[in-house]
């Protein structure tokens, strides 16, 4: 069967996750050190602790997402997660930079290391150097990838890949987009915050929602309508004649239906996106997404997806995974 | 848009909160606020310095407001939203801000379809919500503890208004299977 790969921001979130069906749960500590820094969420050293108890207890894995760049002068809080995820009994880590790839496997060999989606590993050649070289045995693929890329790639690698199934959409080469930066001054690559909270403002004004980041208007919706979160990828623009959403539409990733082609493309694990929402939304998707496994693995049809509800929009794509590049 | 799924409050208690003397109820939501802030340590803790922000919750169904000022457990009830400083204010209707207590709906989902309104502070919004989801209040459990009688009334309450007073109980898996 492929293997459920769901978010946890809280040690609530997780035991949801667990219990609710996921094989694996990802989370991250509370500081810099993973790409879901927000206000209020994520673990400290005894939460992870804890929260990796529970799951071993119950025949799920845990992996620490340590995927943020290392600040030059301040790497000791880097050095330090991945100290504390192996002494907590993590199952792996997910990581990102070279330097901190090279220092898992030079200073915790037995801690088995998974790309992050962060280092936008996105052919066979880039994987390959990533897996010979640091000994890293997953890698998260980039989300701009068809299922036929996938195949090709997975023809050509021998180590496992992890697809995002269901969840919010970053549509750039991630790790190396600098669009927050440019509004915020904040990226998920250094802070680990994309369009953080802290520079986001709704306002009313006229009859509409006006979202801001920075200064900078990204949307403006009817009030008391749905809204979107004011993320600059997916913002309204004029770029030349054209005003629309010129990056991406406001919308989720739900590849329900293409779980059994991601299968055939020999993906391993399927990932859901969401560290930053609700135990109500883990609870969910997660056992969503574990019957569609299940179906999978039997042979059965899809179920049909009713997540749409929980989706930013109210709307879903199956992303790159079924389209060209717009 | 509202969520069709969430219940408008009764008539009769919207009315019963147009009239309900404000002193009382401000005085029995804090000491209700501290108790959960004392079993609960980690909802301040998780805030942080946001703890310290006023949250204004205006309902779309009851003709009150509540200021909630985390850090101090203190909650005051008002008539109208324009009257008080806050940093954050959130509008949406009374079954909407229970269920998110009780993770019983997502609260971002309740934005994004325009059942929940919010301006202000977004930082300090987003940290009282993870914090409040990382709780795992069950409201119901908390006031039967102080006045055990109560616990009947409370369960029928939630039945017959379909509200959610009580924690959402998560399933296993093999429960579904």
């Amino acid at each position: 069967m492929m293997e459920l790969v769901c978010p946890a921001g809280t040690p609530a979130a997780l035991r949801t996750a667990v219990d609710a069906g996921a094989h694996a749960v990802y989370c991250g500590f509370a500081d810099a050190t993973n790409a879901r820094n927000f206000p209020g969420l994520n673990f400290n050293r005894d939460e992870m602790a804890a929260g990796i108890r529970y799951a071993h207890a119950r025949g799920a894995k845990v992996l620490v997402a340590i995927n943020t760049f290392p600040q030059a002068g301040n790497q000791g809080l880097w050095h330090a997660a991945l100290a504390d995820a192996e002494a907590a009994g993590a199952d792996a880590v997910i990581l990102a930079d070279l330097g901190l790839l090279a220092r898992a496997a030079e200073c915790h060999p037995g801690l088995r290391r998974h790309l992050s989606v962060q280092a936008a590993a996105a052919n066979a050649d880039a994987i390959n150097f990533y897996a010979e070289t640091f000994g890293v045995k997953r890698v998260v693929l980039p989300r701009v990838l068809t299922v036929a890329e996938i195949t090709a790639i997975n023809r050509a690698i021998e180590v496992e890949t992890e697809a995002f199934v269901f969840g919010g959409l970053c549509v750039m080469a991630e790790g190396r987009c600098s669009l927050s930066s440019y509004a915020t001054g904040r990226s998920p690559n250094m802070n680990g915050v994309c369009s953080p909270a802290s520079h986001v403002v709704y306002a009313q004004e006229r009859g509409e929602t006006v979202a801001r980041l920075g200064g900078f208007t990204i949307h403006r919706t009817p009030a008391g309508g749905p809204a979107p979160y004011p993320t600059l990828c997916k913002g309204c623009f004029t770029s030349g004649a054209q005003t629309g959403h010129i990056f991406e539409d406001p919308v989720s990733l739900d590849a329900t239906q293409l779980i059994p082609q991601l299968a055939r493309a020999g993906v391993t694990a399927l990932k859901i996106e969401g560290r930053q929402r609700s135990r109500a939304y883990v609870a969910e998707v997660v056992r969503s997404f574990r019957a569609a496994v299940e179906a999978e693995a039997a042979g059965r049809p899809m179920p049909e997806s009713a997540l749409r509800r929980l989706t930013e929009g109210q709307a879903a794509t199956t992303g790159a995974y079924a389209k060209t590049w717009r | 848009m509202t969520d069709p799924t969430l219940p408008v409050l009764p008539r009769p208690l919207a009315t019963a909160a147009r009239v309900m003397p404000l002193l009382p109820l401000s005085l029995a939501l804090s000491a209700l606020a501290r108790r959960l802030l004392a079993r609960h340590p980690g909802i301040l803790a998780r805030m942080g310095s946001q703890a310290r922000k006023r949250f204004l919750l205006e309902f779309t169904d009851a003709p009150l407001v509540l200021m909630l000022e985390p850090a101090t457990g203190r909650v005051s009830a008002r008539r109208a939203a324009g009257l008080a400083r806050h940093d954050a204010h959130l509008k949406g209707c009374v079954a909407a801000y229970l269920a998110m207590l009780h993770g019983r709906v997502d609260g971002d989902a309740l934005f994004f379809e325009g059942s929940l309104q919010v301006s202000g502070d977004t930082e300090a919004v987003l940290a009282l919500r993870n914090a409040l989801d990382d709780a795992e209040i069950d409201l119901a459990a908390e006031i039967a503890t102080l006045a055990p009688p109560l616990r009947p009334a409370l369960g029928l309450a939630e039945r017959l208004s379909g509200v959610a007073l009580s924690r959402a109980r998560v399933a296993g898996w093999e429960e579904h299977a």
